[in-house]
């Protein structure tokens, strides 16, 4: 018993992640070529592609694909990096960490939203200098939705970079951060230039795989393309997503091809940052190599800190918009609050929430507690064989991030009809466990492994089978991250949008879908309740994760943190 | 009483080799008397806690170890950890932090004691003779060293333990608590008759023990 779970539990985690990345490419690229028996495609050939290609505008969106995932995946890592190069060891760092963790449960498009509610023509950042400048009027600018992607790239940055900033941070204590300051300065180096000389390179290898996450999400993405992005021609996934839900199924060949094409869109987008990488290490060894001390870095470091404020700032200052439209009564431009508050907005949406709201509580659950069995299974596991998760099986943890959700989860969809099954939640769960599992895993593993070992030499030597250390030692002694980690896996499961809304095809829908789904209608009241209400969910989930440790281990101090 | 064992004839290690990437680290043979206590001395580094687990059954599979250790006739090498029965001290206490005291104790308790209240009687009764009566409800975190380090050992003998094994348990304390631990848990052994292996750094756990002292270093059999 104590062995096959384990083994069981690997051979389970590896087939829940490869064999959907697997069948989701196979399923997009065979009707990507033309052969789809369910829909009357037999033979293969090229068609499908020949129609893509015709599409008006297609190029265009396949570039800005590319160039807006780019942008945000360089900004954000550039912000991280000056940031942590500047700040890692003092104070100011985890003062920052601690306003910035929230930052991640918050779903990408209740970001979006908020952001988007921000910056509009008649957003609250308008409504704020709207008297200094004597506006009465909106004006007339196309914000968000510009057609260049800025809109589109600052929201992913401000949900990027918080994400990449604490990755490097969980990464951190494996390079020796003082010895390193110390020399540095000795020889008279500037803070920031001696961090990129003698510790970033050693600190990227260890989280290059969240960077190509970023980039492939970046440059894949929906939810936030639809709510910021370029509306005609929008991103190439944005249309991909019309195609794929379009009524008349022949569409289905052209969105398979066009799947296809944004696996390349993605691919492109990562090979040009190798390129980047190549030369930002070249560069950095002439630099280096040269001698170059950088002393005069006070600027750059003051510009570093107020940018990762601002993107904090932005975010809950969204959120807070968020709030208050789902609240207001009348409110009128240029007003910077309404004239007053009613429960009108929630009252009206709550009989339609009510489904959805199952569909997201059962979902995030039902992953989160697949995922972190699993994990589990395959900790306990690494600690009986004594083999810990090398560079290959941390790249298949990563994988479900880096290839295109939209590339193979369309592919799932197109299975899920073919096999006219009608277990839609179970495959809505399986679904969300691809990308829950990653994030449950990850979370876990440092705590897992930094538990002092001897607590279980001593329960063993004691006379207790594995299975009664695991359950009576560490299980307990560990309650607080696996509920955190669960509360991780709950959160991405409540923020996926396009698989919730390929697998669920309308006949599922979450807080997210619908909250989407509103976005290309200006009800802004609607809006913000359910992107709080999205918010709420993996806060509440949070919350709990504290709270039951809390409760369960009130009268034991060394339990507490 | 309960923990003495009848029939002894000790512990017996026989030719135990540990080997680390071809580099020898425990090459012993000896015999431990129930009751007695056979030191295991070496500087930090030297892998000498090594023994111990090849003993408990917890050795990293990375070295590679051969020889016979039995008890009172038992080959344990052949049965599970768990089934070793070899109680473990080390220098911290590492009374499980989310656990009362009683129920630290209760755990190492034999299953074969099933009814729950004459649990939690004995778990009392150990603690009493510990000098920690009315402790059981108490937060293990709330301790002072002393007391932490008799809980530790009221735990290993409740387990019914077939030898004990201690890997430098009295480092940690102050040099007065030291002495006053040493001679509990020695005279707790002799009790109870159980052979005990010790591993130390500390010259003054050997002579306090007052059995043979191995040294590492110096290949073959322990001399006095």
């Amino acid at each position: 018993m104590t062995t096959v779970f384990p083994r069981a539990a690997v051979a389970l985690t590896l087939g829940f992640l490869l064999l959907p990345i697997t069948f989701g490419l196979l399923g997009t690229l065979l009707p990507a070529f033309g052969y789809l028996p369910a829909l009357g495609g037999f033979e293969l050939g090229l068609g499908p592609f020949r129609d893509l290609f015709a599409t008006p505008g297609l190029v265009a969106a396949a570039a800005l694909s590319v160039a807006t995932g780019l942008a945000a995946s360089l900004i954000s890592v550039g912000i991280t990096l000056v940031f942590v190069a500047s700040y890692a060891g003092t104070p100011t760092l985890s003062r920052l960490q601690h306003l910035l963790s929230p930052l991640l449960a918050v779903p990408h498009a209740a970001a979006a939203f908020g952001f988007a509610f921000l910056i509009a023509p008649s957003g609250f950042l308008i409504r704020l200098v709207a008297p200094v400048f004597g506006i009465d009027r909106p004006p007339d600018v196309l914000i968000p939705h510009d057609p260049m992607g800025l809109a589109m790239i600052a929201g992913l940055v401000i949900k990027e970079t918080p994400f990449l900033f604490l990755v490097t941070l969980a990464a951190l204590p494996q390079v020796d951060l003082v010895a390193a300051r110390r020399l540095a300065a000795s020889f008279g180096y500037g803070r920031i230039a001696g961090f990129v000389y003698l510790l970033w390179p050693a600190l990227y290898r260890q989280i290059r795989f969240a960077v190509y996450a970023v980039i492939a999400y970046s440059s894949s993405v929906v939810d936030v393309a639809l709510i910021l992005g370029p509306n005609l021609p929008g991103t190439l996934a944005t249309r991909l997503v019309q195609w794929m839900n379009d009524p008349d199924l022949s569409a289905r060949f052209l969105a398979s091809a066009g799947a296809v094409l944004q696996l390349g869109v993605t691919l492109v987008a990562l090979i040009s940052w190798f390129v980047l990488e190549r030369l930002a290490s070249s560069a950095l060894k002439t630099v280096r190599d040269k001698g170059w001390r950088l002393v005069a870095d006070r600027f750059v470091r003051r510009v570093s800190i107020l940018l990762v404020g601002l993107i904090g700032t932005i975010v809950f200052a969204g959120l807070a918009i968020l709030a208050i439209w789902s609240l207001a009564g009348l409110w009128q431009f240029p007003d910077i609050l309404p004239q007053s508050f009613t429960l009108r907005s929630w009252m009206n949406a709550w009989p339609r929430i009510g489904d959805p709201l199952v569909t997201t509580l059962l979902t995030g659950l039902a992953s989160a507690l697949l995922a972190i069995l699993l994990t589990i299974g395959c900790l306990e596991r690494e600690l009986q064989t004594g083999r810990s998760v090398d560079e290959k099986a941390l790249l298949m943890l990563y994988l479900p991030l880096i290839v295109p959700q939209i590339t193979f989860v369309f592919g799932l969809q197109l299975l899920f009809i073919g096999s006219r099954s009608e277990h839609r939640l179970t495959a809505l769960v399986l679904v969300h466990l691809v990308f829950v599992l990653p994030y449950v895993f990850l979370s876990l593993a440092d705590p897992w492994r930094s538990l002092d070992r001897r607590y279980e030499t001593i329960a063993t030597a004691l006379g207790r089978s594995r299975l009664s250390v695991l359950i009576s030692i560490r299980l307990p002694m560990l309650i607080r991250p696996i509920l955190t980690a669960m509360a991780v896996g709950f959160a991405v499961s409540v923020g996926q949008y396009l698989p919730t809304v390929l697998i669920g095809e309308g006949r599922l829908s979450t807080i997210t879908t619908e909250a989407v789904a509103l976005a290309s209608g200006n009800n802004r009241r609607v809006i913000g309740v359910y992107a709080l209400l999205q918010t709420i969910l993996p806060f509440l989930a949070f919350a709990l994760a504290a709270l039951i440790p809390a409760a369960l281990h009130r009268n034991r101090r060394e339990m507490k943190v | 009483m309960m923990l003495q064992r009848q029939s002894s004839t000790g512990l017996s290690l026989f030719g135990v080799l540990i080997r680390l990437r071809g580099m020898t680290l425990i090459d012993l043979s000896a015999d431990v008397a129930p009751g007695s206590v056979l030191t295991v001395m070496g500087p930090s580094g030297s892998g000498k806690s090594t023994l111990l687990s090849y003993i408990g059954g917890f050795l990293d599979p990375a070295f590679d170890a051969r020889g016979a250790v039995s008890v009172d006739g038992l080959d344990l090498l052949s049965l599970q950890a768990e089934a070793r029965r070899a109680g473990i001290l080390f220098q911290d206490p590492l009374l499980f932090p989310h656990m009362s005291v009683g129920a630290n104790v209760a755990f190492a308790i034999p299953a074969d004691v099933a009814d729950r209240r004459q649990r939690r009687q004995m778990a009392a009764e150990i603690l009493a003779e510990m000098d920690l009566a009315g402790f059981a409800e108490r937060d293990p975190a709330t301790l002072s060293g002393g007391q932490k380090a008799r809980v530790a050992l009221a735990r290993v003998l409740v387990s019914r333990p077939r030898l004990l094994l201690l890997d430098e348990p009295f480092s940690k304390l102050d040099m007065e608590l030291r002495a006053l631990m040493r001679l509990l848990v020695f005279e707790r052994a002799r009790t109870a008759g159980l052979p005990v292996i010790l591993v130390t750094h500390d010259e003054a756990d050997a002579e306090a023990a007052g059995g043979p002292v191995h040294r590492l270093g110096s290949r073959g059999a322990p001399h006095d």
